[in-house]
């Protein structure tokens, strides 16, 4: 996959999307998609449009989630849900190897996922970048992920170009969105009756082919953008990169992390629901007869206890150095480690902190001068 | 198909995968430590595993899990690989109940050795507390092999207690090396100790040093590095000729876990041997 691309958009009848969702399950593509389940918005199984959560649309403020039915025919009315595309390539719970005990020790056998054409549909452009950002990690830097490569080779990536923003959207400062531009196989932009497609791989203009669609109007193409623009334009929260990573790592000792860590509660959610965060365990679970046992890795978080203990010490005891130690890594020794933000400005962490703390306001509060915080405790 | 899935035909390795491998031998260094002396059981593995001095393994246990360990044994022989495990968390104390026959799992080697290469031709200043002495035998049995390539080569070591002491032999047998001093220190003696009394950098004073021709190697606790470096470096030890081995939670060994993380570096990976000029910014700051 290539991102963007030089060939000129078409279109795609919003009455014939279904055109598509059947073109990918002929040529063997399971299609997820966003979906309605128990009041939430879940990545699952899609066979048709209406499977779609058409009309609705969700609004994010920090630590508030709603969903409501607007009665539009809109079809990618809602921006994001909790997940990313996070968990189709880095699973929250991956069985690395089977185990099974012999006479004197054992023999380990490696659990590698199936193979499976998983075609996303619905991908925003900060999923993508965090696509990106995973990529680099599992496959790109010292050691490639077996497992998570199988899932990555199965994805088929329709990303869908953003022309609303929420209120916790920042995409447009990390320059991650509104329009996807990291590896996307055919993004989609949203318009009253149709949808402008464009193709970003060799398969995706495959696709365009065989659907054979009209090219894109002028018009048309200028209005997408337009909407795009706008949408970039709306977004009300920014985060300035422009001193990372070093002045966070000169803030270490900033009062503000006093102030922060009082309303933290060191959950993990916003290390459950952020696109790029990696840590994992690795979990040992034998069967009852101790015969077997699963080798697993689970999603962990820098939040828990567990996260900094090291025989009989915990390098970070205390939600302020967990708070900080996430925070740093995020915007600023990731870039460090591999050459971008581990934050693309989806704002998923602001809307599932419980008390809706805002790395957008904590960043320039960590970043003010050590004499002028000190004078207002609390409010640096 | 994508070019990842051709990828994936053509990667076998897999950095999850453990090797079994038998205990050996099992050695009583102290009250709650053995150094387990492995083989592999697959002999293909065997005969190609290599490692250098300072890096570490994930060490398996059936059942219980892994827990990351230095190599302590000698890098030219590594068909034969000692792991020295003191029983204080959950794996290792599953561990300790092992005897000879049984099997263990090994995954590595993993991560940044000493700079054997750097240090030829100087003088090796290599300062250790309590188990710390651990990671870098390898690298003292690597010296001594190659003895006219190295300068003088002075080993200070500090123990708690006299019982601290492991590898008393080896202690005693580097001791007769050419050109070399081994100074031992415990704070807290018994009557049977006849070497220094004190904490470990109080035997820099005793050692004469050519700061421009030394490099230090310094493996224990994270205050004796942060106490030590600044006097090494007020005698004129330069931060870039100074490596440390440092200590963080480790599940994977392959920079992935997140869990070992200092600063922008994964000790897994970047480290667990680092120079100190690189870590300097973060040693010793609260939660890193």
């Amino acid at each position: 996959m290539k991102s963007g691309s030089e060939q000129a958009p078409t279109l795609l009848p919003k009455s014939s999307l279904q055109r598509l969702i059947d073109l990918l399950q002929a040529r063997g593509h399971r299609v997820v998609a966003p979906t309605l389940r128990d009041g939430a918005v879940m990545w699952d199984t899609i066979r048709q449009v209406s499977d779609l959560p058409i009309g609705w649309r969700d609004e994010q403020e920090p630590g508030r989630y709603r969903l409501e039915n607007t009665g539009s025919a809109r079809i990618f009315g809602i921006v994001h849900g909790p997940q990313s595309l996070k968990p189709l390539t880095f699973a929250s719970r991956e069985p690395l190897l089977q185990i099974e005990r012999t006479k004197k020790g054992f023999v380990a056998h490696p659990t590698l996922p199936s193979q499976e054409k998983v075609a996303v549909l619905g991908a925003r452009a900060c999923d993508l970048a965090g696509l990106a950002v995973q990529d680099h990690i599992f496959l790109k830097d010292a050691y490639r992920d077996p497992y998570y490569e199988v899932r990555r080779a199965g994805l088929f990536v329709i990303a869908v170009n953003c022309t609303r923003a929420l209120a916790t959207c920042f995409c447009a400062s990390m320059d991650t969105g509104p329009r996807a531009s990291a590896a996307f196989d055919l993004a989609l932009t949203e318009l009253d009756e149709v949808f402008l497609v464009e193709a970003g791989s060799a398969v995706g203009q495959e696709i365009v082919s065989e659907l054979s669609l009209a090219p894109a109007s002028t018009t048309q193409e200028r209005e997408a953008d337009q909407q795009i623009e706008a949408c970039a334009g709306s977004q009300v929260r920014r985060l300035d990169r422009s001193h990372l990573p070093q002045a966070l790592y000169d803030a270490h000792e900033h009062p503000r992390w006093d102030d922060v860590a009082a309303r933290c509660l060191a959950c993990g959610n916003c290390t459950m629901v952020c696109p790029t965060c990696f840590c994992h365990a690795v979990e040992e679970t034998p069967d009852l007869t101790h015969q077997r046992a699963e080798h697993t890795r689970l999603w962990d978080s820098c939040f828990t206890q567990d996260h900094g203990y090291i025989h009989g010490k915990n390098i970070r005891p205390t939600i302020k150095d967990r708070y900080r130690m996430w925070l740093t890594h995020k915007l600023a020794s990731w870039i460090d480690q591999f050459g971008s933000s581990g934050c693309v400005g989806c704002g998923r962490c602001i809307t599932w902190c419980p008390v809706g703390i805002d790395l957008t306001e904590e960043l320039p509060a960590l970043l003010k001068p050590l004499t002028q915080a000190k004078g207002k405790p609390g409010q640096a | 198909m994508t070019p990842f899935s051709q990828a994936i035909a053509q990667t076998a390795a897999n950095p999850y995968l453990i090797q079994p491998a038998t205990i050996v031998e099992k050695i009583r260094e102290a009250e709650d430590i053995d150094t387990y002396r492995l083989r592999f059981v697959d002999e293909q593995v065997r005969r190609s595993y290599r490692f250098a001095a300072g890096q570490l393994n994930m060490v398996y246990l059936f059942g219980v899990g892994e827990v990351a360990i230095s190599i302590v044994s000698d890098p030219d022989e590594p068909e034969s690989l000692d792991h020295t495990v003191r029983a204080v968390g959950r794996v290792t104390k599953a561990i300790a109940q092992l005897q000879p026959g049984d099997e263990l799992g090994i995954r590595g080697p993993f991560g940044q050795g000493w700079p054997l290469d750097e240090a030829r031709g100087k003088e090796v200043v290599i300062v250790t507390g309590g188990l710390g002495c651990a990671p870098v035998v390898g690298a003292i049995e690597y010296i001594f092999r190659r003895r006219n390539q190295y300068g003088a080569v002075k080993i200070l070591h500090g123990v708690k207690t006299p019982h601290d002491l492991l590898y008393r032999e080896r202690f005693d047998a580097w001791r007769r090396q050419p050109d070399t001093e081994v100074l031992l220190t415990s704070d807290q003696p018994d009557k049977t100790w006849h070497y220094h009394v004190g904490v470990v950098t109080e035997l820099f004073e005793q050692v004469s040093m050519d700061p421009a021709k030394s490099i230090v190697l310094m493996c224990g606790p994270e205050i004796m590095m942060r106490l030590g470096v600044p006097i090494l470096m007020r005698r004129g030890m330069s931060a870039t000729a100074i490596y440390v081995s440092l200590e963080r939670h480790m599940e994977c060994g392959i920079g992935l876990c997140g869990h070992c993380q200092m600063g922008p570096y994964f000790l897994c990976k970047d480290g667990p041997v680092m120079r100190y000029d690189r870590v300097a910014p973060w040693l010793g700051k609260v939660g890193v």
